[in-house]
């Protein structure tokens, strides 16, 4: 096998980091599901942690969950702060348990981040890929709103 | 998988140094910090010691690359303090290195192959400013969902404290307690970044309103003051300012001999008699988010090579980088039934009058926190307070004989306990 084509199976593997984002820049939340256990990890894993098998296969998340914990971030990272966020304009982050039964972090949209006391813990969440700045940089990031 | 492990021949810790933990000016460099920290180690030998003696040099340091352009540390800081041609060895497991870092001294003592070894932490963070600093520890996260997340430490923390209030109805106000108490507790380290109390911090407040001709501000107790979002602003709800631990420069170091020397040094050694260590996944992906399990399972190791309870610890330092870190931390390790922890801050059995002091120094807290140095100052701690050097902050149960340092990496993705007995 020629050292190009090595390379794009491993930047093409379904598996890993790269395809993940790929995937999500096409909408798509993708996870992994093992063959001998059935155990659902998103990202995707190429080994199973709960039977260490690897006999894993690709599977595309439905997009729905319930919210785990959460909690509202008012000093922001760099990342963040590029998008518009401090102090005075927090933003709301949790982890979402899928219906397929993997955990996920991610940014938690349409909520009052004005009373974070408020925000329900184990409602119902709905998907939504965010599409944040332009051309090149361009990129996608994975958000839940409730679930109306 | 259960197997009972033990060391392959005692180990001791005869010496122990600390610099001063504080903001430091930019020219101050990483390795210079160290060699405060390894000057007060050698007084601390009671019987002296020759430097020459010093087999191997174990170093946790969480990122000069990052913070001030220079890596391969170890070598760079031997050479400092007189130890080139030793090997060097340096190690990154986040939070968690110098702990580690430690653990692996003591590894390599009890396998018979080093007789003298020292093992330290430091860092140097405030060449960079809070963004910056924020954003080398976010690498320490998962970059593919935990960091667009927008997810910061105080965000991780603070997702795992809103669980756990949800869980066992914690409230903001029994973290607040944690930080009092620390804060108390840092005010008798003259080593620590924030040597002053919450009503320390209250006096210096309401003189600097005055004196800009504003109002009185009316705090009664601490309290009002931690819940005062002016002075006690929200950073990641529901973690506030005086939840955080602090950005500071720093460095610790540990002397570990074999116990058969260990005489040569000092006449009261303290003895390394339980170690434990274990990985956990990225946070979403586990089973409980109002526990660590890499906690529980470093310490149940740690315990059982130890032949000792949760109950048969006089003092203990737990890594206190958020508050609620240290409150969860009091759970793992057994101390108190997942849920009970909060009330026992309230009561004060954890400060250092009460019958489990935790954080005697002040913890990350107010000690503070400068990443890689934070494990080994655990230890620098616990070996005070067992040979009962402690000064005003000596706790006062009696024969304080056992104790624990307990050091988190990240979001508990490495942890690593350690137990020390004085005989």
């Amino acid at each position: 096998m020629a050292l190009e084509e090595k390379f794009a199976e491993v930047e093409n593997n379904e598996f890993y980091s790269a395809a993940y984002q790929r995937f999500l820049a096409e909408g798509k939340l993708i996870g992994s599901r093992c063959r001998t256990c059935g155990h659902v990890c998103v990202p995707p894993k190429p080994i199973c942690p709960g039977c260490h098998g690897g006999e894993m296969v690709l599977e595309e998340m439905k997009g729905k969950g319930r919210l785990l914990s959460y909690t509202v971030i008012t000093v922001a990272p760099p990342l963040m702060v590029e998008e518009g966020y401090d102090r005075n304009n927090p933003y709301c982050s949790g982890i979402v348990e899928l219906e397929e039964g993997a955990k996920v972090p991610a940014r938690i949209v349409n909520v009052n981040v004005r009373n974070p006391e408020k925000i329900e813990l184990g409602m119902g969440m709905s998907i939504k890929y965010l599409k944040i700045g332009q051309g090149n940089e361009r990129k996608t990031f994975l958000a839940f709103e409730p679930t109306p | 998988m259960a197997k009972h492990r033990k060391l392959g021949r005692g180990v001791a810790v005869v010496g122990a140094g600390l610099s001063k933990f504080g903001a430091y000016p930019k020219g101050v460099r990483t390795t210079d910090l160290f060699v405060e920290a390894f000057k007060d180690l050698e007084s601390s030998v009671d019987k002296g010691f020759d430097s020459r003696m010093i087999d191997a040099f174990y170093l946790g340091n969480l990122s000069s690359d990052l913070f001030e352009s220079q890596v391969h540390l170890a070598p760079a800081v031997a050479n400092r303090i007189g130890l080139v041609p030793v090997p060097t060895v340096r190690i990154e497991d986040a939070c968690a290195a110098s702990g580690v870092a430690f653990r692996e001294a003591v590894i390599a003592v009890a396998s018979g192959i080093y007789d003298v070894v020292l093992v330290g932490g430091v860092e140097k963070m405030t060449n960079l400013d809070t963004p910056q600093v924020t954003e080398v520890l976010a690498s320490a996260l998962d970059p593919d969902t935990e960091v667009p997340a927008g997810l910061t430490f105080p965000g991780i923390y603070a997702t795992m404290a809103t669980a756990h209030m949800a869980k066992h109805g914690t409230t903001e106000e029994d973290l607040m307690w944690i930080g009092i108490k620390n804060h108390y507790h840092g005010s008798l380290n003259p080593k620590a970044h924030f040597d002053v109390s919450i009503s320390d911090f209250m006096k210096k407040r309401a003189e600097s309103a005055v004196k800009k001709g504003l109002p009185k501000p009316q705090w009664h107790t601490e309290l009002d003051f931690m819940k005062d979002s002016k002075q006690n602003p929200i950073i990641a709800w529901p973690l506030r300012l005086f939840d955080c631990s602090t950005i500071c420069d720093g460095a610790s170091c540990i002397l570990v001999v074999a116990e058969e020397m260990a005489k040569e040094f000092t006449d009261s050694p303290i003895f390394v008699v339980g170690t434990g260590q274990a990985s956990d996944y990225f946070l979403a992906e586990r089973d409980d988010l109002t526990s660590i399990q890499a906690a529980k399972l470093a310490a149940t190791q740690a315990y059982e090579m130890a032949a000792i309870g949760p109950k048969d610890v006089k003092v203990a330092e737990v890594h206190d980088c958020f508050t609620i870190a240290e409150l969860i931390a009091m759970e793992d390790l057994g101390f108190y039934e997942p849920g009970k922890a909060a009330g026992a801050i309230r009561d004060g059995e954890t400060r250092i009058d009460g019958k489990l002091p935790i954080n005697t120094d002040g913890g990350l807290k107010s000690k503070g926190h400068p990443i890689g140095a934070s494990g080994t100052g655990m230890v620098v701690e616990i070996f005070k307070q067992l040979r009962e050097e402690a000064g005003d902050r000596q706790i006062k149960v009696k024969d304080p004989d056992i104790g624990l340092a307990h050091n988190v990496g990240a979001h508990g993705s490495t942890v690593v306990v350690n137990i020390f007995e004085r005989r």
